[in-house]
């Protein structure tokens, strides 16, 4: 298959709404002024787990800056149902519950009521006023800790779902799945090595920057109006309907620019309550969270307990592995325990596979999508003990991987058989990276050690629905509407891939980003799916006007046949180009209008590598990264700028992962660093230049080849920076973060 | 409270506002001033996405009183462009991508307008250091790196 010759797709044009960001105009959700605009604050449980046993908001009310409270019991009275807003089937309760507590709160920083105030100073001065009284109840922090016999419950309702069948007893484990593939203990029995290892991992937050903001008008014409920071407008619309038992009609989302998301801001959290405050003042209500909040009160991404164990023969092929993978839901089932299953092998081909997820609910935060979610915590153990396999074995351990890399046809234990792949071409271009030859260079003074090291991860990346609608100009720009909120430039890659059709320029592309009433259904901006599907939407958009174009064309000139190439039209001697075309459809006919909508079943995985270079003090324990290349497959890299920028953004995070990010959890269940001094996120100073690779296997169901590339990068790191850890010091290190107590107990350990 | 009579430069302008003595700048930049540019994104001092300059110098205007401003001179993002004409910093931003939400930007752009004037050549470790106030989550810096040091030599070779 030769390859597309493209004019503008994988060029580095600046992006559109690139002007507004760099000179403060661009609206973000907190910078929203409205006549009449109320501000609202949430009170938070200061228990981890603990009995509501009354809520007195008397004096709250009776303060002259108060306008107005809510608590759970201003939810509508509907019965009891279930519900499916994308993430599986959850309780109403359990996703009302989260908004605002009824009957328990179940983690430290669990919403219990809020008011609506003049000023966001006097509403939480005033929230302070209600008067809670909780009755303490023991808690449990850990997966293993709520599995154990006897430990307290969250949910006494709460049912495990064991391979699929409801069980009886009530457990903390709301679910238990197996996925077999072949015979995994034949198959150590034929392994000439089997190395089984236990790993736990911390809870850890997203980090966005900006907090999570909401402002909702419940208009007298009965519709409730939301303007907020979201990753998915129509997700937003979907729960606010479920939760306040309204038809989705009456609900409209204004997504507005995004200060970052990476998963934390799929779910809603503070939407439903300001549209509640709104309700009952009458006013347009905004809530936004402090920083604190959002580390205690919006959905960090699980901590987890895991067991890898890998057999192979001497030649290094891999013959069996079984993974147990217990992750922490948080207070509510919902752990991504299974994209974990679905990714822990995923990088090769293992006959003989076994593996267990658990879904545990403990109390914390509710768990939220984080970048490949699932996925991270995996790979740490799977990567690592391959790392020791390849020791074991004195195997170069990318020439283990690349002896067992997955390819088109091989199958997981999830039954899924891939397509066209490129994992192999990721490690192959680890291989040949001039960084994995070159020497490690000196340490920097005589106590530290240098060590490099590898891994690769995967994301499988989602398709769901996307839609674009784009408007033909006089002047031949083309007006180009959707409903993916913009996290990175996805502007400007979707508007790429539609005048790449059109054989315009992007600056001829006008973008925007609206509101649930004036786009079709799009899915969330997540699951690397965005330049992947409305991108999709839009190359489809711009051949419905290609082919509206051609019609007017042929009307004018009077022939039968119009070619459109190179942004010219042809018919008969006729030639016009697209902006001179554009010019003349008013005289011809109706405007040109383009549509199209996708719902891509199955998105193309996508895999990434690490070569990392880091040096150990060996007498603090304290890990520098000195070097760090990315390697990531993007199918088609349409604006490889934003290509690299993704897979650095997610090498800093993997690494803020893997040495200091962890939610620092005291007995009782409270988060004992909940700002960004303790919660202490990679900086400019805290890291290399981080080099890139790209690697172009296209997708074969994209019209462009594209594979989404915001997740699989931040797979490796943690696995490849705890190889370099051992390379350079000779300690296994199997708990993140790896930061300076910890490796340095495994330097004192010896 | 009474509220105070503050007046200051406010991007090479006279300005006034009436501030809470609570109130810090950052909030009466947003909320008095209607300036949203400069953004929050903790609240206390961490981040660096609300700095600014004050009196030249660089400051994260959630940890001063708008009180404290009488008088002084505030330089926020929405100064940094002459008129219509982006400034070099602006442009090396946007060309070499290196915002992608651009929650953060502001706070870096004033960030690196500081740095420049300080020090108009900087290497990479001196640039790392001075930025290291501003959190970005985004872009893993690399981008943010280059874009300052291709800023600085644009305004060096225009300087000459
Ligand atoms: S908001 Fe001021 S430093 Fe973060
Ligand atoms: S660009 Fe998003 S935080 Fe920096």
């Amino acid at each position: 298959m030769s390859t597309p010759q493209y004019s503008l797709i994988g060029t580095r044009p600046p992006r559109h709404d690139g002007a507004d960001k760099v000179t403060g105009r661009a609206l973000y959700g907190a910078d929203l002024k409205m006549s009449g605009l109320l501000h609202g604050s949430i009170l938070r449980s200061p228990h981890a787990h603990a009995r509501i046993l009354s809520i007195d908001t008397s004096k709250a009310a009776a303060h002259p800056d108060c306008r107005g409270i809510v608590t759970a019991a201003d939810f509508p009275a509907t019965p009891e149902r279930i519900v499916d807003l994308g993430e599986g089937e959850t309780p109403l309760s359990y996703i009302r519950g989260n908004m605002l507590a009824s009957g328990k709160v179940l983690y430290e920083g669990h919403a219990v009521a809020a008011v609506a105030a003049t000023s966001a100073q006097a509403a939480a001065e005033i929230a302070k006023l209600i008067e809670m009284k909780y009755e303490p109840l023991p808690c449990v922090l850990t997966a293993p800790a709520a599995m154990a016999p006897g430990a307290p419950l969250l949910h006494p309702d709460l049912r495990c779902k064991e391979f699929g069948q409801p069980t009886t007893a009530p457990s903390n484990v709301a679910d238990h799945f197996r996925q077999v593939m072949g015979n995994s203990e034949e198959g150590f029995a034929q392994a000439d090595i089997v190395i089984e290892r236990e790993f736990t991992t911390s809870t850890v937050h997203q980090g966005y920057i900006e907090p999570h903001t909401a402002t909702a008008l419940w208009n007298n014409d009965g519709r409730l109006l939301i303007w907020c920071a979201t990753q998915g407008s129509f997700v937003v619309r979907d729960s606010v309907a479920c939760m306040l038992d309204l038809p989705v009609s009456r609900v409209r989302v204004t997504p507005m620019e995004i200060g970052g998301g990476f998963g934390g801001k799929v779910p809603v959290y503070v939407e439903p309550v300001a549209a509640l405050l709104s309700q009952k003042t009458g006013h347009p209500v905004k809530i936004t969270m402090t920083r604190r909040e959002v580390l205690e009160g919006s959905g960090p991404t699980p901590g987890s307990f895991i067991r890898v164990k890998i057999g192979a023969k001497k030649d290094g092929t891999l013959v069996a592995a079984q993974a147990y993978l217990a992750y922490e839901a948080g207070a509510y089932p919902g752990a991504m325990v299974s994209p974990a299953a679905t990714c822990v092998f995923a990088a090769y081909d293992i006959p003989n596979q076994t593996i267990d997820g658990y879904d545990v609910v403990v109390n914390k935060p509710s768990t939220a999508p984080y970048r490949a979610p699932g996925a991270t915590n995996a790979a740490f153990a799977t990567e690592t003990v391959l790392d020791e396999i390849a020791e074991t074995l004195k195997l170069d351990p990318l020439d283990l991987r690349i002896r067992n890399a997955a390819k088109e046809g091989t199958r997981r234990a999830d039954g899924a058989k891939f397509r066209r792949i490129g994992c192999l071409e990721v490690l192959e271009t680890m291989k040949a990276h001039p960084h994995y030859s070159a020497p490690l260079g000196e340490p920097s003074h005589a106590a530290a050690q240098r060590g490099r090291g590898v891994a690769v991860g995967f994301w499988m990346n989602a398709g769901l629905p996307s839609s674009c609608t784009l408007n033909v100009h006089a002047d031949g720009s083309v007006g180009l509407i959707e409903g993916s909120t913009d996290i990175g430039g996805s502007r400007t890659s979707i508007a790429m891939q539609a005048a790449e059709v059109l054989g315009l320029q992007s600056e001829d592309m006008r973008p925007s980003v609206v509101d649930t009433d004036t786009i079709g259904y799009t899915g969330v901006t997540g699951g690397s799916r965005t330049t992947f599907a409305t991108g999709w939407a839009a190359h489809d958009a711009a051949q419905d006007v290609v082919r509206q174009m051609k019609e007017r064309a042929a009307r004018l000139w009077q022939v039968e046949e119009v070619q459109f190439a190179n942004g010219v039209f042809t018919g008969g001697e006729h030639k016009l180009t697209f902006k001179q075309l554009a010019a003349r459809v008013g005289e011809i006919g109706a405007p040109v209008v383009g549509r199209a909508s996708v719902n891509p079943r199955g998105a193309g995985g996508s895999f990434a590598g690490v070569i990392v270079d880091v040096e150990v003090d060996m007498e603090t324990g304290k890990t520098s990264i000195i070097r760090f290349t990315s390697v990531q497959d993007a199918g088609k890299a349409i604006h490889p700028s934003y290509v690299e920028g993704q897979m650095q953004g997610g090498s800093v995070q993997g690494i803020g992962w893997a040495l200091n990010e962890e939610y620092f959890m005291s007995a009782e269940g409270r988060m004992m660093n909940a700002s960004f001094l303790d919660y202490r996120m990679p900086t400019a100073l805290d890291v290399p230049m981080i080099d890139t690779a790209i690697v172009e296997v296209p997708n074969p169901v994209h019209p462009y080849g594209v594979r989404g590339v915001g997740e699989a990068n931040i797979v490796a790191p943690p696995a490849a920076i705890a190889n370099a850890i051992h390379a350079a010091t000779g300690h296994r290190m199997r708990h993140l973060p790896m930061n300076p107590p910890s490796v340095m107990a495994a330097i004192l350990r010896g | 409270m009474k509220k105070v009579h503050v007046q200051l430069t406010l991007n090479g302008e006279p300005a006034e506002f009436l501030a809470e003595p609570r109130q810090t700048l950052l909030e009466c930049l947003r909320d008095n001033l209607n300036l949203t540019g400069t953004k929050e994104g903790c609240g206390d001092g961490n981040c660096g996405s609300c700095s600014v300059l004050l009196d030249g110098q660089l400051v994260t205007s959630c940890l001063v009183l708008g009180v404290e401003t009488d008088g002084l001179r505030v330089d926020t993002v929405e100064g940094i462009a002459k008129g219509s004409t982006l400034h070099p910093i602006q442009k090396a931003f946007i060309d070499n991508a290196a915002l992608q939400c651009g929650i953060c930007t502001p706070g870096f752009l004033m960030a690196t307008k500081s740095l420049l004037e300080h020090n108009p050549n900087p290497t990479e470790p001196e640039i790392r250091l001075w930025l290291a106030n501003n959190l970005c989550r985004c872009t893993g810096y690399d981008k943010i790196v280059r874009a300052v040091m291709i800023a600085a030599a644009e305004m060096q070779e225009s300087a000459q």
